[in-house]
Parts: C-alpha cells; structure tokens; sequence
C-alpha cells in the first residue's frame, strides 16, 4: 500500500495519510479491546479530534499568511464565531434538560430573567440554519474586514494590529452577559447532536470521522486553490502587490476571496471543534489565542500546507503532554522549543525533511514570504 | 504513578518508535526520492502520535496508591490564585501519608496544569479521570472552569471537589462545593452593613461574569425586599483586569456625597483589586465614609501590596487566617513549614481544600473504598472540625454548613473580625432570593437524588 | 444610631470637662489595665475616659490605636504597642513608654478597633487638636468636624473663629458657623449664612443646603437665595467634572505613552515585533520590588533607585535577546514574534519560579499616596500626577537623544537605510543592540511607573502588551510623536466614553473606532514619509 502512496502527487499523499490515520484510529478504537496493545482509547479518539480541528484552522491561517502575506492575528475569532454558532445550536438542542426545565430559552437566559428569545437566536435550534451560521457568520465579517481594508491597502503589520483589536473587541463583547452568548461562561454542558447522545463513543467517533474528512476536503480545496491561475496571483501579491496591481490585476479582490475563504474554514473548524470539546467561551477569541495559531504554522513551516497542520498537531500535543508531565517548568519547554525553532528551522518542521532530501522545485515556494 | 513515571512511560515507548524510524531509514536507497521519504516520515510521524495517544492507556494500573488529582491552573492569569492550593492539596496529601496513608496505601497526588484555559479544563479532566484513573479530583477556581470540567466528571462519574466561593445555582451529583454560596458570604454582609454601620446607599462594583452578577443580582433583590430604593443603588461592571478606576472611583465618591451613608459591596475578581483598592486610597475615600466590603478579598491578594490606605475595608468570608483557635494555629504553622516561607499567609479556599481533603479521607476510610458512588453517599451528613473552632458538615445539596465572619482589613495585610454569624449557616445551591430558582432545591440523599427539584411542580427539573 | 448618641455624649462630656464635675476619675494606669477587656461597644466610652485626662500618653496611645498597633500580652495582660521602625519590629510598654524585648512563645493579641472606634478616636483627636498650635493639625481637626457641625459647641466656635489668623481655616469655620445658622429659623441669618455658602463646593455643604431646600414651610426670599446658590454650586461642579475627565484621560494616556514608547522604537524603528515587550515591563516592575526588599529603609527613594535600575535591568536582558535571538533573525521581522513570543513564556515562567506566582507588594513611598485638593471637588492624586510628568519627561528625553546625540543619529540612520548607514562606517550591529537595549531599557522604566498602579505579578506585561501595539500603530510606526499623540487621544476618548457606556463597551467602541480609523489612514495618525510600501 506505501508503494502505491508514493506515486500519489502532493495533495493525494496527504489526504490519503489522513484517510489512513482516520480509518486507523476508529478501527483501532471499534475492533481492539481495552487493554490491547493497539486499542486507541476514546479519550484518544476525542484528542485527535481536537488536533485535527486546529488543524484546520492552522490550515486557513497558512492559506491566508503563507500564499498571500496577511498575517492575520484575528484568525481566533472567526474560528469562535463558528464555534458559537455550533454552541447556540448545541445549546437549543438540550431543550426542557436545562436546570431550570425552560424548554426554550437557554438556562443563562432563564437565569437573566429573559421571556423571550432574542432575535438573533432565532432558527438556531435548527440544523441546517446553524450550518449556514457556521458558514455566514465568519465568511461575513471576513468579508466587510477584508473589503474595507483591502480597498483601502491597509497592509502589513497595521492589518495584524488591526485583525487583532477585532478579535480583541469581539471578546471584550462576547464576556458582556447583555450580548446574549452566556457572558464569560459562555455555553457548556451539551446534550446532544442531531439527537445522538454526545456522550456516547459512537458520537465521538462519528465527530472525529467527519472532522478527518473535512480536513482533507479542505486541504483538497486550498491545494486547488493555491496550485490554480489564481493561487499564482495571490502568491505573486504576497511577493510585491504594488508590481501585480501595475500589471493591471485588482488585488483587492483576490485577498478579499482568499480572506473571506480561510474565514469560513476557520469558521468550520470551531464548529468542529466545539461538540468535541463540550464548551466554548468568550476566551476563544482572545488575542493570545490567534497568535497561537501563527505559532502552530511557523512551526510547522509557514508557506507549506501540510506544515501548518503537522505544526498545529505538534505543539496541541507537546502542550497536552507536557502540562500533564511537567506542570510547573511546560512554559519553559514550550518557549524554547518557539524559539529554537525559528533559529535553526527557519522553514519550520517541514524544513528538516527538505533540508536532508531536498524535494523537486515547488510551486508553493516561500522564500520571499514577507 | 508519579508524573515522573509518567514521563517515563511516555518516553519510553516514542524511543521503541523512533528506533523504527531509523530502521526505515537505513532500507531506504538513497536514490529514493525526497517526496517519498517525506510520505514514509509523515506516516510514521501521524502513527507514532497515534499510537502514542493510544500507549497511556494500554499500561497496567498501579494499584497500591489512591490518586487525588490536583486540577487547579499553575500558568496563566489564574495561576495567582491557584498556585497556592495546589499547594495545600500537596501539603495535605503529604501529612496523611505521614499518618500512614489512607486503607494503608499511599495517597499520590498527581497534579496537570490547565493553564487558565477553559476548554483544556475539561481536556484535563478527563485525562486524569481516564489516563490516570484517579479517584477524586481537588480543583478549579473560576466559575467556568468549574463549568467547563462539570459535564466531564458528570459523565465519568468522577468526584470533584470545589473549595472556591461561588455564585450558586448550581448542584452536581459529582461536584462537592466547599466553598461559600452566596447566602454564607453576600447576603450576611450586606445586612451587617444595613444594621451595624447604617448604609442606606449601595453601589455594587463587579467584574463582569456570572460570580458578580448572581450576587448583585441576589443583593438588588435582597436590598429591594428591606426597602431601598432603586436610586439608592448603583450598579457598575468592569472588565477582566480592568485596571483604571479614576472614573469609577470619583463616581463612587459623588453618589456617597449625598449625605446618606453609602457602602460599596465588590465582587471585583482577583487582578482588578489592587488597582481598584489603589485609586480608593488615593482619592481618599476611607473606609470610616465609605465602606467596601469585598467578597474575593482575601489574605492572600492583600499580601500583594500595600495596605495602609485600607485599613477598615471589610472582608467578608467563612475563614480568616486572624482568626485564634488552636487548629488554626497548628495550620498556619504546618502551612509556613511546608512552603518554607515565614511571611505566607492562609486563606478562606485553603481552609476549603482543607474540610474538603479531610471529609473526603474520612469518608474513604469510613467505607473502606474509593468508588465514587459509596463516598457520596457517606459524605452526606459527614462532619469534620473547620479551622474556626467550629464543625463543617455536609449537607445532602453538596454545600457545607459554616460560619460567617466579616473582617475589617489591617494595616499589615490581615483581617480582623468584627462580626460573625452565632453559629453555622447552611449553603443554599440555589437562591431564595431569586425569581428563577427560589422554588429549586438539591438533595442528594435518597430519595430525592436531584439537584434541581422544583417544590411547587414537583418535580426534578435537571436532566438526571 | 450611633450618631447622635455620640453627639450627646459629646455635649455631655465638655459640659463635664467644663464645669469639672470628673469626681472619681481613673488614673490612666487603671484605664489602660481595663483595655485588654474592651470590645468594640465598650472601647469608645473608656476612650472618652482617657480623652478626659491630661496625661501626655493619651495622644500616644490614640494614634496608635487609630493605627492598629496596640497589642496585649494573653497572660500578663501588659499593654504593648507594636510599631515597625524601619522595617525592624519594635515593642514599647504603654505604661512606661519604654522599648522592650519581644515577648517570646505567644502570639500577642491586639486591642481591636474597627471602623465606628476609629471614626471615634478621630473625632477626639479633632477636638483637641482644634486648638493645636500647628495649622496643619487644626485644618484636619476642623474639617473632621465639618462632616457633623454639631460636635462643637457654638461658644467654642466663636472663640475660634476670633483667634484663627490662617485664611484656609478661618474660611472653613465660617462655613461651620455658617452652617449651624442655617438651621436657626432665623430669616435674615440664614440668607446671611447661606450667602456666606455661595460658591462654597464643601460636599457637607452642599448637602446641608441640599436638605434646607427639602424642607416646607421656607420664606421666598431664602428659597431664592438658595435655589440660586445650589444652582451656581451645581455648574462649578459640573466644570470641575470636565476638568477631573480631561485629566483622568491624561493619566491613562501617559500610562500608554510610557508601556507604548519602548515598543515604538523596538518595533516602530527595529521593525521588530516584540512580544516579549509587555515582560520588559514586568521586569521593570520586579526590579522595583527587588530594590525595596534590598533597601526596606529608603522606601523614599527606592522609586528614583528603581528608575534607573529597572532601565538598565530590562536593557540588558534586551541585549541579551539582541544577540542571542533577534539578530539572527534580520530579514525576517515576522519570525520575531514567534522567537519573541517563545522568550515571554520563558521570561514569565521564570519569574513564577523566581518570586512565585503571587503578586508581590510594592510600596507606594509618601509623597507619591494622597492627593493634590485643588478644591473640594477637584483633586487631583499625587501618583498620576507624577506619572504624567514623569512619562512626558521620558518622551522629550528620548527625542533629544535620539536627535542630538550620536547615538541617536546612527540609529536613526539605521533605522532609514541599513546599507548605506553600513557604507559610512555605522557599526550596524552594534547600533541594533543598543536601539533594542534602549527600547528594553524604557519598558522597564514603565515598569517601574506601573508597579505604584497596578499588580506586581508575573501577568502584569500580558495585560499592556496589546494595548502597546494599539498606540504605535494608531500613531504611526516609527513615529515617536504619533505615539504620543496617540496615547493621549486614547486615553482621553476612553475617560469621556466610559462615564457614559461604561468601561466595557469604552473599550469596545475605542476599538472598532480604531479598525475604522485605520481604513481612511491605513498608515496611522503620522504616516512614515517616503516611498509606498
């Protein structure tokens, strides 16, 4: 089977990886009793899933940062807009369950002593409607953002600063309880989805499944997107826009798209994130938080799409491990691991594989990433 | 096991991988091309996390130690607050092993750091309900926190205990809350300012997130039933942090400059104070015009500054380190040992973890095991010494009955009491005093067994 | 209820004072044996006893227990105060006023007082130090008394009233007289009182005209006279208001001025983002506190040690990460932030492991508590007032540094064209380590500014971090100006928003004006002259 996968182009090798570590764990997970040696645990199950959803979001930011130059320090709060999303819907699912026994209004709201759903909540309890906000609510306001800065060629670090007080006052309103989103608490103790218990392994299971195929559909998509026409105007404009407006192509737009989409699969990748998880909170959106997902993909290797997943996976994993082995000294490990990193790797992780087998010429070059 | 033991185990088995990795290596000509070293590493890599993730579990349980797993964020904007009863757990566990342990085992405690971050709360939870097998879980501080841990230790039938004050409405099955509700902190304050000091006017200062806003909440209604009246209460919220008060304070001083006498009742969280008590000292306010009385003020945040602006700014809590009983001296003296430092002082969440700890081995050793179900039930009704020269005692709703003693803070960073409840006061999970919840009660105990049983309807209204 | 019991007692008391009726009278050695008994309901009637004595003592044993620091032995029941004498314990026997060893194998209880004993004690202080010698006294004593006029006695107040010769005072017992004609039923005197009042902005003034003008039954001529009054007090106020807003604003934009202007030359001139910037300042903070623990005598002066040395702290551990980190990594501004990033988790947890996760206690020395009354409504505290003096001093020092020393010129024209700085011999490396040291160098200064403000703890640099970039990108990176000016306006807009919508909401309304903003001037307040891009 590795023999076939070798002669895969680059897209394929990684969507068929994740296919295979997909199909792995939920075998491993069903077939293996406990206490086997290959029995992957739910616990695990339910981990990877997390991985994977930062993933995703790693891989929207690289979209974003690594092809077209938008270091985006507001990426958190698309990601926490679909995961709000997800949460409102999840939160409408567990009915009449409440402490309170309300079978329509959420138990902060009983609790704020509210009659009525507010507007906003409306159609929330249906699924389809939640899909299209997991989808509309980040692709919205990336779109108006990005149209508005974009046209007005703000760029640079003012647009990280900027993506930044976005995120920044988008918490500050998330915590206030009058928004309507359960304040700092935010929304937790969730029921079920689409009438299955999500408690249950089976759920989980299911959850991560889906997490696995939407991240290779995904990858599939930004792959297309980046080797396409397009992708080389986008990558062009990252390199010198001022040359590629000259030339008579109208910027604006194609990082209007660019921004628009990574936002919506950031969007998604809260959704994902949130059932799995079983909370989300206005801390999703706070500005440590975006900046950790450029961390993830400078790991990984900035300009590389299957970098900035690796480095999402790694650094979600050394900081599971590491908080659980060495609590008190993690910081010192994980900050050294950011900064030694950057000296010597200053491709990323991928950059150790091509730097002892130098790969063919590749279209998805980074050297003058700016 | 230890966490060093967990180390090991981890690293262990990546080496066996790595080792793999190499082997691969070598077999692979040379002449292959990069791409394809790439794939091979990149499946190795995804399997090696895979099976890694998977090892934990596979691993033999060690069963000649009880776990108790210490929850509480040793990083981050909480680590502050929390750092210190991580410590407590410690000190705690580690005197019961010099009494011989518990069942004549060991006791290990294994502690995670959730790093303040709420969604790795619950992510920790259930690494030490799952990998680690422990049996009772010591942590938590902020009310999300709690609440993002609660579904995970409802799930796995895991035993938490909860030593911070909170703001009630709430009772889990799997929660022990050892710390205040509101009707053992606020209400008891609020009515000491109304009689013995004569405040007719109120401001109520919250940070803003749930802790503050039941309380005021509870405390608008509780001041509305005694007859104040709406323009004699101000209400304003601030941000996590916030950390400039010069409006907030100058307004504080015009709506005290009416000739009534006006007190302040805080439920600003942790950081915000010393700036907060800061801008207080400065403008000038005292404590003999305006009273402040502060709800997460303890021993323990004043010892970060400077306390001589404040002298008679009140606290009110279930414990203070000023207070003179003999346990409480044995305590101290036991806590500035084991951190080695002469100048620590104790809080009301220290004596929390510490009823909590003691209830909970007393309980263990009453029923001669760990399982969760058997100790909840024995913990019902379980009385064991508080440090206040008095007794705490478990109530079926999971709440402690206890003192309340409102201190006025001294010049060099200790409280003094000057009021006190005449005996204990039983926690109420879910407020009488609120609309939504004042027909709710908890029981644990059978046959009830609800946290959330509406008296009027009948019937239990939560999901178990 | 305790007012006008204590009023009564008041009166009772002079009259006894008066006619010296004091016929079994303890001696203080028998009062103070009856201290350890004490409660809070009883401990007010024994002060009253001491009050009436003549012993030279009592003054003594009144401040320190206004203090707190009046102790008793559990067994021999000896009466002790327990001061801190330059950080050094000290114990004094009350009876004998003699400095004695420290009572070994007890911890000695305290006499207790709260809030109601000390408003007590302060009101005998108040009446007798009314006719002290020192001006300074008298002026507390008198507006202690100014809160409940009827504590003294209208004889007594006249006979002050005709020996007073400072101004500030004698005004302050015209109001009192004034006051108490107010409620004399009297017409003419009480429009001759409350003429007296006009312009007056004493709170107790204003609410003792606040509740005349309750009352009924008032002649049309006073109700005029006081309508009129309040109403000139009420637009005084409201001005004041103004004013106390626009320095309000003018503090917390020095504050942004001095976390922001470090970082305005690392990232504005360097082109580095620092996110290790807010721990800079943090180790400005604990260098302060590490200079109060090594010299607890100088609390005084430990902030004009700390200036300096929190400079050259956070400026040298900023050329260490010059020259272990940031240098190598030229070309690539944006990869400096995640090296950075990875240095500020290390610095935080170094310092949890250094002096712990608690926030650690710095002291505010006296002449920065208090504050600067300008008039009863309006004043102004000490420390923002330093603190604005002291940020702007910094900003001007730094311009003319960097415009008039040389130094200043080579940073500058590396900051404009590397090579061709390189090309006339500027030692580029060497101007870049000194730029990031200086940069370091000033955060730690605000380190210093913000531990007489805030926590001392291992999160203080997360919580200025981004509040920072806002003000240098708003002003313009790379131009100093623009960061004050910038700062300024933030903080301003911020003090006049949050009266009305709140902090919350300020700060959010700031912020989204700010992305706006940056859409009509995508290169901020002072935009870089030069070419695009």
């Amino acid at each position: 089977m590795l023999a076939k996968l070798m002669r895969l182009s680059s897209v394929q090798r990684v969507v068929s990886i994740l296919a295979i570590v997909g199909i792995y764990v939920i075998l491993a997970n069903t077939l293996f009793p406990e206490g086997s040696f290959f029995h992957v645990s739910s616990y695990s199950v339910n981990l990877l899933g997390k991985y994977l959803c930062y993933a995703l979001l790693a891989l929207a930011l690289d979209l974003v940062w690594g092809y077209c130059g938008i270091l985006s320090l507001g990426h958190g709060a698309f990601f926490a807009l679909g995961g709000y999303a997800m949460g409102m819907y999840l939160m409408r699912q567990i009915g009449d369950r409440g402490v309170y026994g309300n079978p329509e209004l959420p138990d902060f709201m009983v609790f704020l002593n509210w009659d009525s759903l507010p507007w906003f909540w409306q159609g929330s309890d249906s699924f389809v409607w939640m899909i299209a906000m997991v989808v509309l609510a980040p692709g919205l306001l990336a779109y108006v953002f990005g149209a508005m800065a974009f046209r007005s060629r703000v760029s640079g670090v003012y647009l990280s600063i900027m993506t930044q007080a976005m995120t920044y006052a988008l918490m500050l309103a998330f915590f206030r309880n009058e928004m309507g989103f359960g304040g700092n608490n935010g929304m937790t103790d969730f029921k079920d989805i689409l009438g299955f218990s999500l408690q249950s392994d089976t759920t989980r299971l299911v959850l991560f499944g889906l997490t696995v195929v939407i991240l290779a559909a995904a990858y599939y998509l930004c792959d297309r997107i980046v080797t396409c026409k397009a992708g080389k105007i986008i990558t062009a404009i990252r390199d010198s826009e001022s040359r590629v407006r000259f030339v008579g192509y109208n910027s604006a737009s194609y990082k209007v798209f660019l921004f628009t989409f990574s936002a919506v699969l950031a969007g998604i990748a809260g959704a994902l994130y949130v059932p799995q998880v079983g909370i989300i909170n206005p801390g999703e959106f706070s500005p440590i938080n975006s900046i950790e997902i450029v961390i993830w993909v400078a790991i990984g290797g900035r300009g590389t799409l299957y970098g900035a997943i690796i480095g999402a996976v790694v650094v979600s994993f050394a900081k599971t491990r590491l908080t659980g082995i060495m609590p008190e000294a993690w910081l010192f490990a994980l900050g050294g691991l950011f900064v030694l990193v950057t000296l010597l790797l200053p491709k990323g992780l991928v950059g150790l594989f091509d730097k002892r087998f130098p790969a063919k010429k590749n279209t998805t070059a980074q050297e003058n990433a700016a | 096991m230890t966490p060093i033991s967990s180390f090991l185990r981890f690293a262990h088995l990546p080496q066996s991988r790595v080792e793999m990795t190499q082997n691969a290596n070598n077999k692979t000509p040379e002449q292959l091309e990069g791409h394809h070293m790439k794939l091979k590493k990149l499946t190795l890599a995804a399997a090696l996390i895979a099976s890694s993730l998977a090892s934990s579990v596979t691993f033999a349980k060690d069963d000649d130690t009880i776990k108790v797993g210490v929850l509480h964020s040793l990083t981050g904007t909480m680590a502050i607050s929390e750092t210190t009863l991580k410590d407590t757990v410690l000190m705690m566990v580690d005197e019961q092993n010099k009494k011989g342990g518990l069942l004549g085992k060991k006791i290990e405690a294994v502690v995670v750091d959730p790093a303040s971050n709420w969604p790795l709360f619950a992510e920790k939870a259930r690494e030490l309900l799952v990998q680690e097998d422990v049996d009772v879980i010591f942590g938590g501080w902020t009310s999300v926190s709690r609440k993002s841990v609660l579904p995970v230790v409802e799930e796995l039938n895991g035993m938490m205990f909860y030593p911070v004050q909170y703001e009630g409405e709430e009772s889990s099955k799997n929660v022990f809350y050892t710390g205040a509700a509101p009707n053992q902190q606020a209400i008891p304050a609020v009515d000491y300012l109304m009689n013995d000091i004569g405040a007719e006017r109120w401001v109520l200062l919250g940070t803003d997130y749930v802790y503050p806003r039941t309380t005021n909440k509870i405390l608008e209604a509780y001041l509305k039933a005694n007859g104040v009246e709406d323009k004699d209460i101000m209400i304003q919220y601030t941000p996590f942090g916030h950390s400039d008060w010069q409006n907030i304070v100058s307004d504080v001083k015009k709506f005290g400059s009416t000739g009534k006498k006006t007190a302040v009742v805080s439920t600003i969280n942790g950081d915000a104070n010393v700036p907060f008590y800061k801008e207080l000292g400065n403008q000038g306010i005292s404590a003999e015009d305006i009273p402040v009385v502060a709800f997460s003020v303890g021993e323990e945040e004043l010892s970060g500054f400077d306390t001589s602006p404040l002298v008679g700014h009140l606290a009110a809590w279930n414990y203070f380190q000023s207070i003179y009983t003999d346990e409480n001296d044995a305590f101290i003296a036991k806590w500035k040992a084991f951190i080695g430092d002469e100048d620590r002082v104790t809080n009301d969440p220290m004596e929390a973890t510490y009823i909590g700890f003691n209830m909970w081995a007393k309980a263990v050793e009453q029923t001669g095991t760990t399982d969760v179900d058997t100790v909840s039930d024995a913990l019902i009704g379980m009385a064991t010494p508080n440090l206040t020269g008095g007794i705490a005692v478990m109530n079926p709703n999971h709440h402690l009955s206890k003192p309340v003693f409102i201190g006025e803070i001294q010049d060099d960073g200790q409280v003094e009491v000057v009021w006190e409840t005449p005996g204990t006061v039983r926690g109420d999970a879910w407020s009488d005093y609120l609309e939504t919840s004042k027909n709710l009660m908890s029981d644990w105990s059978a046959p009830m067994n609800c946290g959330s049983y509406d008296v009027v309807k009948g019937a239990c209204t939560g999901a178990k | 209820m305790v007012k006008p019991f204590l009023a009564l007692f008041f009166v009772l008391s002079f009259l006894g004072m008066a006619f010296n009726v004091g016929a079994e009278e303890q001696s203080f050695e028998e009062l103070v044996a009856e201290l350890p008994d004490t409660n809070f309901k009883t401990l007010p009637a024994l002060l009253d006893k001491f009050a009436e004595q003549d012993d030279p003592r009592t003054a003594i044993l009144l401040t320190n227990l206004l203090g707190g620091d009046v102790y008793y032995h559990p067994r021999s029941q000896q009466v002790i105060t327990m001061t801190k004498v330059q950080g050094e314990r000290q114990f004094i026997d009350v009876l004998t006023s003699e400095v004695i060893a420290e009572p070994s194998g007890v911890r000695l209880r305290k006499v207790r007082v709260n809030n109601s004993v000390r408003s007590h004690i302060r009101q005998l202080q108040a009446q007798q130090n009314i006719s002290d010698s020192n001006p300074d006294v008298r002026l507390k004593a008198v507006k202690n008394l100014l809160s409940d006029v009827d504590q003294i006695s209208p004889q007594l107040l006249a006979n002050r009233l005709q020996k007073e010769q400072d101004s500030d005072i004698h005004a302050l017992l015209s109001a009192i007289a004034a006051l108490h004609e107010l409620d004399s039923g009297d017409e003419s005197k009480q429009l001759d009182a409350i003429n007296t009042l006009r312009g007056n902005l004493q709170p107790d003034v204003r609410i003792a005209l606040m509740q005349l003008q309750q009352r009924d039954a008032l002649p049309e001529t006073v109700r005029d006279a006081l309508n009129s009054t309040l109403a000139g007090i009420e637009t005084q106020r409201k001005w004041y208001g103004w004013a106390e807003n626009i320095f309000f604003g003018v503090s917390m934009g020095s504050v942004l001025l001095l976390a922001a202007i470090g970082l305005a030359i690392t990232f504005g001139v360097m082109g580095v983002i620092n996110m290790a910037h807010g721990e800079m300042i943090m180790l400005g903070a604990y260098t302060t506190y590490v200079i109060q623990q090594a010299f607890p005598g100088l609390i005084e002066y430990s902030l004009l040690m700390a200036v300096p040395a929190a400079f050259l702290v956070s400026g040298f551990v900023g050329i260490v990460i010059e020259r272990s980190v940031i240098q190598f990594l030229k070309g690539r501004p944006l990869e400096t932030l995640l090296a950075t990033f990875g240095i500020s988790l290390i610095l935080q947890q170094l310092v949890r492991t250094v002096f712990s996760p608690l926030n650690r206690q710095v002291a505010a020395p006296e002449w920065m508590s208090g504050s600067l009354q300008i008039n009863p409504v309006f004043s102004v505290t000490y420390n923002r007032l330093y603190i604005i003096l002291f940020s702007l001093t910094v900003f001007f020092a730094l311009m003319i540094f960097l415009k008039k020393s040389s130094l200043g010129l080579h940073v500058r024209a590396v900051a404009q064209n590397r090579d061709m700085a390189r090309a006339l011999s500027v030692k580029s490396n060497w101007v870049d380590a000194a730029t990031f040291g200086l940069g370091s160098g000033i955060a730690g200064v605000a380190g210093v500014v913000l531990s007489q403000l805030t926590n001392v703890g291992p999160n203080l640099g997360q919580s200025y971090i981004i509040d920072s970039f806002l003000v240098v990108v708003f002003g313009g990176v790379a131009s100093l100006w623009g960061t004050l000016v910038s700062a300024m306006t933030l903080g301003i807009v911020n003090k006049f928003l949050e009266p009305v919508t709140g902090p919350v909401l300020a700060t959010i309304i700031v912020l989204v004006g700010l992305v706006f903003f940056i859409q009509k001037r995508p290169m901020g307040l002072f935009p870089q002259k030069g070419r695009a891009e």
